[in-house]
């Protein structure tokens, strides 16, 4: 594997401007005082309770996620390149989800293939032909990016269904100000405090009602959910209600929810529950978590979900491959952040350049996420990557492959000290009916475990917090 | 607000009250159970402490007769097992559930205590614990419960979420209240004895001990502990907070609050002033001469109704 780019130490051992401050300051702080601030983040996160769950793990139900006290730093140069990008895809994602939903153009064109979408288990046939208010269909999205060199910035993945990890961008954000005050007046740090406040106004510039002050919810699965932690924190920022699906109902194609006044209309939902859950008179039957004709409001336009029913249609690892060809068909501008070289294994010359190059390469499946069932080849030992060629020509339309990218590191408090740790990048884009919103910042994920590449919290990954420098 | 929010509230609010009222009986148990019998100790303290928090069929069909209740099994039955549903230690992991489900209702500092005391809760061993432990737990018991009572009253607005959560709160002391009187005076105290023996003092002041109302006796009556003083206070007396009618008059309060801001009156504000009227127009004499014990049931079993109808009217 290639050498990592590191952002704070360049390869000759000269500091980047950026960090300049921040390594002068680290030099200077003994180890057991910056060991001690570790302890006291991790205590306050308990004691907050900003927990996680881990699926099919048992005794952990509650865990934490690693946070690292080292910030990691962009430049308003850097972030300002980074965000004319992310509106740019936002937008791509949107015209293309509409467009699948009513004309098609991009198929009857040839760019993307129809397979790819009428196969698509994340395409919805009851949203053809529906309208969706102001044809904003991801109002909330999540783009993941890594970066190689001081230069270059690619997307990982686009994530329009149900992001999540702003709440750890936010309360790392205000744990970093509790612990390092010295550190922030040493620096310019943009705030990113902004974000409840831009995340309601995206809200209520979406009701689907006039001339009334919009009633807005977020839908949690509930308490056992391993993101409830950050949707409650979301409900207490925004101060709109929690609800689950037992607190509404519909009546006549309208959405109410119960209070201890009786039935109050609702016009906004930010849903934090996949589509298959939503509505059990449409979609899966055996839904406890959703609400019985919700679809039916949502259809008649008297309610507005956030994001829109089957945005997962754009957001697949097969349909990423495609999104440089999608920017240029509907924006007619060349990508500003680039794509990730992929190899789609369902095309039988790309299937046999990636069976051929195995070792090399990271191959994940098209509808996975959270780091699992992917294959890193240079990670991995004969063993495992003679089981996977097994699963992967088994099925290989469910596959994807990229290069191994030598994701940027990022100094990183660890057992020995300060070391570098690989990370990536979320930062949340926000689209209402007025304008597209995005805090300077976002989600930094870093693998703890030396040389690893995945970020994932499920699999021992932890965050940073995020600095873009306002001079 | 969220019907649901509501009644999330209204039990953490109870269950936390319920554990402070069990920490309350085991403590006053402990040492009753270390008084001579001729000082009025008794062998069946544990007997009542299982009668008062009213688990007595599921003790029983664990550990066997009531009478031969032993220590370490109520202790542990009371404070510890999970089969017990309202042992302390489930009131708080229910607590803590319902505090994460509404956590957007509750103050950040009110969470703090509910969530600090589960992480606490679980240094505390599965075992038997020594005396001294067990004095250590149960301290920390009531102190999370004043702690949540100090962060409700000093940090949450004063809107109907308030109302609901301190509605919880009396309800559950009023039901604790009358328990304590009730098993005390009439299920526990030996028939040979006359009311006023010198039996008497050491069972009335453990009632006073578990409310926490011994000084508060002396300043109010500045006499010795009589049985029909300890009713008063405890039944009738305004100024002390747990008796029935201090509690009902917050009820009622916060009943009244809730429909005001509601523009609407309904079945638990009727109930909840008729009852304040039946602990407002009465002298303790009264009461003796018609029954305690009759007076406290008929009181139980309005008070679970009242808990009924705030339920049926906002809750569900």
């Amino acid at each position: 594997m290639p050498h990592a780019f590191d952002e704070m130490s360049s390869t000759d051992g000269s500091v980047r401007p950026a960090y300049e401050t921040l390594q002068r300051w680290l030099s200077s702080v003994p180890q057991d005082v910056l060991d001690h601030r570790r302890k006291e983040a991790e205590f306050i996160f308990r004691r907050i309770g900003i927990t996680f769950a881990v699926y099919g793990e048992q005794n952990a139900q509650e865990r934490l996620i690693p946070f690292d006290i080292v910030p990691r730093i962009l430049t308003k140069d850097e972030w300002g390149r980074l965000s004319r990008g992310l509106e740019q895809r936002v937008k791509a994602l949107n015209l293309y989800i509409r467009d699948i939903y009513t004309k098609r153009e991009i198929l009857k064109a040839g760019v993307v293939p129809e397979n790819l979408v009428y196969q698509n288990p994340a395409f919805r046939p009851e949203m053809n032909g529906q309208r969706v208010p102001h044809d904003i269909y991801v109002h909330i999205a999540g783009i993941d990016i890594v970066r190689t060199d001081p230069d270059t910035f690619y997307v990982l993945e686009d994530n329009a269904r149900t992001p999540s990890g702003v709440s750890y961008m936010l309360e790392n954000r205000e744990i970093m100000l509790r612990l390092f005050p010295e550190l922030f007046s040493m620096h310019k740090v943009a705030p990113v405090d902004k974000y409840g406040d831009d995340l309601l106004a995206t809200l209520r510039s979406l009701s689907p009602r006039g001339g009334h002050e919009p009633n807005v919810a977020i839908l949690t699965p509930g308490i056992y959910n391993s993101a409830y932690y950050e949707h409650s924190f979301l409900a207490d920022k925004l101060g709109v209600d929690l609800v689950e699906g037992r607190d509404l109902f519909v009546k006549d194609a309208v959405v109410y929810m119960r209070t201890t006044e009786g039935p109050k209309r609702v016009d906004v939902i930010y849903r934090r529950l996949d589509d298959d859950f939503l509505d059990p008179l449409v979609f899966r039957r055996d839904s406890v978590l959703g609400v019985p004709g919700l679809m039916s409001a949502y259809q008649a336009g008297n309610v507005t979900l956030t994001n829109a029913v089957g945005t997962g249609v754009a957001d697949d690892k097969a349909v990423y491959s495609y999104m440089p060809d999608i920017i240029r068909f509907y924006l007619g501008e060349e990508p500003l952040l680039p794509n990730v070289p992929t190899w789609r294994c369902r095309e039988p010359d790309h299937l046999k350049y990636v069976l051929d190059h195995l070792p090399e390469l990271v191959v994940k499946e098209v509808h996975g996420s959270g780091g699992y069932g992917m294959l890193v080849g240079p990670a991995s030992d004969k063993a495992q990557i003679e089981k996977f060629r097994a699963k992967l020509v088994a099925d290989p339309a469910n596959f994807i492959a990229q290069p191994t990218l030598a994701l940027s590191t990022c100094p990183t408090m660890v057992e020995k000290g300060v070391a570098p740790r690989h990370v990536d990048l979320r930062p949340f884009i926000l689209s209402g009916s007025d304008k597209v919103r995005i805090v300077p910042g976002g989600l930094t994920r870093v693998a703890m475990k030396e040389g690893s590449l995945v970020v994932n919290s499920s699999q021992g990954g932890g965050t940073k917090d995020t600095w873009v420098l306002d001079a | 607000m969220l019907s649901r929010t509501a009644d999330n509230l209204y039990w953490l609010t109870r269950y936390v009250e319920r554990a402070d009222c069990l920490a309350r009986i085991l403590d006053v148990s402990q040492r009753l159970s270390y008084t001579p019998v001729t000082y009025g100790g008794s062998t069946n303290e544990w007997a009542s402490a299982v009668l008062t928090a009213g688990c007595e069929e599921e003790f029983v069909a664990r550990y066997g007769p009531l009478e031969e209740a032993k220590e370490e099994d109520v202790v542990s039955f009371l404070a510890f097992e999970t089969e017990n549903s309202s042992s302390i230690r489930n009131c708080f992991e229910v607590a803590r559930t319902n505090a994460r489900s509404v956590r957007t209702a509750l103050t950040s500092e009110m969470w703090d205590v509910i969530n600090s005391a589960w992480i606490e809760l679980q240094n505390f061993p599965n075992r038997a614990l020594t005396r001294d432990e067990l004095a250590r737990f149960l301290a920390f018991v009531k102190e999370t419960s004043l702690r949540f009572d100090g962060a409700t009253f000093r940090t949450m607005l004063r809107n109907d979420a308030y109302w609901f959560a301190r509605s919880g709160a009396q309800l559950e002391r009023a039901d604790n209240t009358a328990r304590i009187l009730d098993v005390k005076y009439h299920v526990l105290l030996p028939e040979k004895e006359r009311v006023g023996g010198p039996l008497d003092y050491f069972q009335w002041a453990s009632i006073l001990r578990s409310v926490s109302a011994l000084t508060a006796f002396h300043w109010v009556y500045r006499d010795s502990v009589k049985p029909w003083l300890v009713a008063d206070l405890l039944i009738l007396n305004r100024q002390m907070p747990r008796s029935l009618a201090a509690c009902y008059e917050q009820l009622a309060r916060n009943l009244d609050d809730i429909a005001g801001v509601y523009g609407r009156q309904g079945p638990s504000q009727r109930l909840a002033r008729s009852m304040q009227a039946r602990l407002t127009n009465r002298t303790i004499e009264d009461i003796f001469q018609t029954g305690l014990h009759e007076f406290i049931s008929e009181f139980i079993s309005d008070n679970n109704k009242l808990g009924a109808e705030i339920t049926e009217q906002y809750l569900t």
